[in-house]
């Protein structure tokens, strides 16, 4: 009886708002129409479409071998195990290695880290020296060095093998290191240097007045203002060196294989029974990283991906 | 500085200098130095390790008059050609979806762009395991009752590049997606509501009005992906290796193969100058157009 009473003075009360007050701005657009139907049902369709892979991968990594077997890839596991995960961490085989991807991603991991710092130091500073300290033929070395961005890394894969080995680390993790970053240079450098040009111009010259130099302005007042594009460059360059197949392959030896390199060793290896499940748990771990990165950072990834996009 | 006489004027801005030394370095030494030692090697037998024998044009006959060259050709041909289209047309189709004021713009955004965020090789092997002919889609349409239905791409070898291709646009359409959507973004609604007023359908103004206006975003967009498809390799080996036989190679491919596996470094020489050369076909004229007129 409360009820019917407390609905009907409502509803009361709304009809005496709808008298008041005179409709105003643009019209209501009704939910459920013909073009709404078409709009959202494309997207739901491409949307499925784009995350159908993503949990075929999961399901399948979940599920053991019989069950897989037997049934169908869409269908969700009967019984969960976690097996598959264990054995692709810890014991799948690569060649005569049998320890799991977990020394490739300890490898990726130590190769990521200092590429993406040494990388983003030198094309910072680089790139404040480009935008703040111009000296004569500047220009002329940064447009070949863009320009450089769009040759193929198969036209120079050789010669920086000849020149790793000449200095002693070819087949190393450091020369690895070196190489993500001679290739991550253009698009960073370029990066940064945009972002320093489009900086007021009088912040430079009032520190120049004030008796800072080179490493003062960077270091007191350009680097604490360009925390963001900082974030993206470590976006860009943590999905790109950990998602690098090629150069581990070219560079490094199987003890050194970073993850991406081992995870298709062990996925594509010819000999022994094939553990789909075990394969599915590998790849999952190996794209996890990047995966985390994205959606961690969001619309800063678009951001990254929109300049890294120009990487030759 | 020294006040007493005029500064050495390669001392001037010293700091700046040597922090561009990294550049200087690997613009010089590995860009312009690489490409010019691949290019001279390119014309000598080196097989094993790089000697200066030069046999002339010798390794581009032997290079064009082999089959599996031909097919990586053709192959990158046919996937360049899918990657072009459909990237462009998948991609703006979904950003002119999402540009109508949707609701869970944002959610949908994250679910279209996340495979970009995946290596090729993830890509590839997730791929592989939907078109297993056993396990993935074709056995499950098979069970559903339709026992004649056959989607095998990756094991035949007259489409395998199309299957390559259906894994290559999967990862890639997201950034496309990206790059169109913040092209209509710069679109002026004024452009919109006039439209409106002059009773145009909305797919014409797409079509006559906008895109037309987007010209520069179709542009950078076309550059990149026409950079993304030369490149093409990591997909090939984590999907079908090269095979079913040679049906699946890629140039960039063959290039590896003959530096580190055949120890023919001069066939490898020869076909990355093609490569070379097919990208600056392409690049030459987009800079030429793109720098050349701002003057």
């Amino acid at each position: 009886m409360n009820m019917a009473n407390t609905t009907a003075q409502t509803s009361t009360a709304a009809g005496a708002r709808q008298d008041i007050i005179d409709p105003c701005g643009p019209k209501p657009r009704r939910m459920i129409s013909r073009r709404n139907i078409f709009l959202y049902g494309t997207l739901f369709v491409m949307a499925a479409y784009y995350l159908l892979p993503l949990y075929v991968m999961v399901v399948t990594s979940l599920k053991g071998m019989p069950e897989i077997r037997l049934g169908n890839i869409f269908s969700p596991p009967l019984e969960i195990t976690f097996e598959p995960w264990v054995k692709a961490w810890s014991t799948a085989c690569t060649g005569l290695n049998c320890d799991g991807l977990s020394r490739g991603f300890w490898n990726s991991v130590r190769i990521t880290v200092p590429s993406v710092l040494l990388s983003i130091a030198i094309a910072s500073v680089n790139g404040y020296a480009l935008a703040n300290w111009r000296f004569k033929g500047a220009d002329t070395f940064f447009i070949i060095l863009i320009v450089g961005a769009f040759i193929p890394y198969q036209v120079m894969i050789y010669p920086i093998v000849i020149i790793l080995r000449e200095i002693g680390l070819y087949g190393s993790l450091s020369g690895l290191v070196i190489v993500h970053s001679i290739f991550g240079m253009p698009i960073l450098t370029l990066l940064f240097r945009n972002y320093f040009s489009s900086m007021p111009e009088e912040l430079f010259r009032a520190a120049r007045v004030d008796g800072a130099g080179f490493w003062g302005i960077f270091l007191r007042i350009m680097l604490p203002m360009s925390l963001p594009i900082f974030v993206v460059a470590i976006i860009l360059q943590v999905t790109g060196i950990w998602n690098d197949f090629l150069f581990g392959v070219v560079y490094t030896r199987p003890d050194t294989y970073p993850m991406t390199v081992q995870l298709n060793n062990i996925v594509n290896s010819v000999q022994g029974v094939k553990e789909y499940n075990v394969n599915m748990a590998a790849t999952i771990l190996t794209g996890l990283v990047p995966l985390i990165v994205y959606f961690i950072s969001g619309k800063l990834f678009v951001r990254g991906i929109a300049a890294g996009a120009v990487k030759g | 500085m020294s006040k007493s006489e005029r500064p050495n004027p390669l001392f001037r801005n010293l700091n700046a200098k040597v922090a561009s030394i990294p550049m200087i370095l690997t613009a010089m030494v590995v860009f312009v130095g690489g490409t010019l030692w691949t290019v001279l090697y390119s014309f000598t037998n080196s097989k094993l390790l790089p000697r200066l024998n030069f046999v002339g044009l010798d390794q581009y006959y032997r290079l064009w008059a082999t089959p599996r060259w031909l097919i990586s050709i053709e192959n990158l041909l046919i996937y360049g050609a899918i990657s072009l289209v459909f990237s462009l047309v998948i991609g703006f189709l979904l950003a002119a979806l999402l540009d109508q004021k949707i609701r869970f713009e944002d959610t949908f955004r994250t679910i279209f762009l996340y495979p970009f965020a995946l290596s090729f090789i993830v890509t590839g092997l997730v791929w592989q395991w939907l078109l297993n002919p056993d396990f993935g889609i074709q056995h499950v349409v098979r069970d559903l009752g339709w026992t004649s239905f056959s989607f095998d791409p990756l094991y035949n070898s007259s489409i395998v590049i199309y299957g390559i291709s259906i894994a290559a646009l999967w990862q890639g359409t997201g950034l496309i997606m990206c790059l169109m959507l913040a092209g209509l973004r710069g679109i002026d609604e004024d452009i919109w509501k006039a439209a409106r007023v002059d009773g145009i359908p909305m797919w014409k103004t797409y079509l006559f009005i906008v895109i037309p206006m987007m010209r520069p975003v179709f542009i950078t967009t076309l550059v990149i992906i026409a950079s993304g498809i030369v490149k093409v390799y990591d997909l090939v080996v984590a999907q079908t290796s090269g095979g079913p036989g040679i049906a699946s190679e890629v140039p960039a491919k063959y290039v590896y193969d003959y530096m580190f596996f055949a120890q023919n470094l001069g066939q490898g020489f020869a076909a990355s100058t093609m490569m070379l050369l097919s990208v600056a076909i392409v690049i030459v004229p987009w800079a030429y157009l793109e720098f050349g007129r701002r003057k």
